[in-house]
């Protein structure tokens, strides 16, 4: 449990920034930094906020921050951890440095998976942050691993024939835990206290962590910027993305819902689906629905809750 | 007055002198980059008396533009305001503002 009166008010993010007004992205990078517990440094995948934090010659960070490219944020993290510790090993300096990864849901899911098996499986004490925006949203809203279905972007757009993105989003954090790691969770922007408990667990972990956490991005999901943090909020209670975290194997529900609220209100407030709101992709609907429950009823089975 | 130079000035370099792989010197340089005029049509604006210190919306602030600040007032010790210079107008603190304490006004001329 978080309480906001005693976190500090030192911000390692700086105002300045280009990301657009009401970046969900943006909210999750500063909570995460929120959970520092002492020196900290940044290796950030290509993606929304490496290139709007970091225009030249302006930098929105205050700790030390490195650019990767959009598939190798993971190996950098490695060897800028293994260059730390053979500097200690040396005697050259003293002290713990907590190393965060920070890449998009492409980055992540798409391009950069390989070199984040390689990071997890070596074992390097890392934590890797993945925010999702659900598409490439820096280069134009293209589709990615974690687009939900049914969601309209520029490579899959809804018209006749399709109804937006066909197939289901990465289980990501299920694709973590399977390398026997010893922390991996997802998170909200919506759920502050919550998100910055894990990061703080994630940071505190001996080896390498995993935190996934959904960032709304009002350009690319059409949506008002005003709604960011409710969609946020939303995306969790309707049973999309539910939050959960894996300890050393064990899933734990952070939040358990009684009942998903209507996928139709989460859905009614964003572009991207507007078109699942006419008669003649009522199926579509019913679909992801159904995908929807079996998804989040294979989490609580996982958690070993009662399922309703 | 001895008044810094703007960073897009300083920065100015010959090729020769950029440092070597767009490397930055000064952390947080980009406060000197005035996000506040991408704002068109409104701003927040916090009532104090109606505001109960529980910084939800500092915590949400995604342009770091809430500040809390040590300035008591009645029974609180703290406050917060709002940075106008950055503030680029998207009003997740007015929608996330449990006491509707913050209101979004429409941008007037008077007031930077």
């Amino acid at each position: 449990m978080v309480v906001l009166k005693n976190l500090s008010t030192e911000e390692l993010y700086a105002p300045g920034h280009r990301l657009c007004a009401g970046c969900g992205p943006s909210i999750s990078i500063r909570m995460a930094l929120k959970a520092a517990r002492g020196p900290i440094a940044v290796v950030n995948a290509t993606g929304c906020v490496e290139v709007s934090t970091t225009i030249f010659p302006y930098t929105a960070w205050r700790i030390p921050w490195v650019h990767a490219l959009f598939e190798n944020q993971a190996a950098v993290a490695s060897g800028l951890e293994a260059a730390y510790q053979s500097l200690e090993e040396k005697g050259k300096r003293k002290g713990k440095v907590d190393i965060i990864a920070v890449g998009g849901d492409g980055g992540t899911f798409d391009i950069g998976i390989q070199a984040i098996s390689g990071m997890l499986e070596r074992g390097h004490d890392i934590v890797y942050l993945c925010y999702d925006n659900e598409a490439y949203m820096n280069t134009g809203i293209q589709r990615s691993g974690a687009t939900p279905r049914g969601a309209a972007t520029t490579t899959s757009p809804a018209g006749k024939v399709i109804p937006g993105k066909r197939g289901k989003k990465k289980d990501f954090i299920g694709i973590c835990a399977a390398h026997g790691i010893s922390y991996a969770a997802t998170a909200s922007i919506g759920f502050f206290s919550d998100y910055i408990d894990k990061m703080k667990k994630a940071i505190e972990v001996d080896g390498p962590a995993v935190v996934h956490v959904i960032a709304p991005c009002p350009l690319g999901w059409r949506s008002n910027p005003t709604e960011t943090v409710k969609l946020a909020k939303m995306a969790v209670l309707t049973g999309l993305f539910p939050i959960y975290e894996v300890n050393d194997g064990i899933y734990k529900m952070s939040m358990k819902l009684g009942r998903l609220l209507p996928i139709e209100e989460y859905f009614k407030l964003q572009g991207r689906f507007q078109h699942l709101m006419k008669p003649e992709w009522k199926n579509e609907v019913e679909e992801i629905k159904k995908d929807t429950e079996k998804h989040y009823k294979k989490i609580l089975r996982l958690a070993g809750e009662k399922i309703t | 007055m001895n008044q810094k130079e703007p960073l897009s000035k300083r920065m100015k370099l010959s090729w020769r002198e950029m440092p070597f792989a767009g490397i930055m010197f000064e952390p947080g340089s980009s406060v000197e980059y005035k996000t506040g005029d991408w704002r068109i049509e409104r701003k927040p604006q916090i009532d104090g008396e109606k505001c109960i210190r529980c910084f939800i919306c500092w915590i949400f602030c995604p342009d770091v533009s809430i500040k809390r600040v040590p300035k008591p007032y009645k029974k609180h010790i703290e406050s917060v305001e709002v940075d106008y210079y950055h503030c680029k107008g998207c009003g997740i603190c007015a929608a996330e503002c449990p006491v509707n304490a913050i209101e979004m006004i429409e941008e007037s001329t008077d007031v930077p």
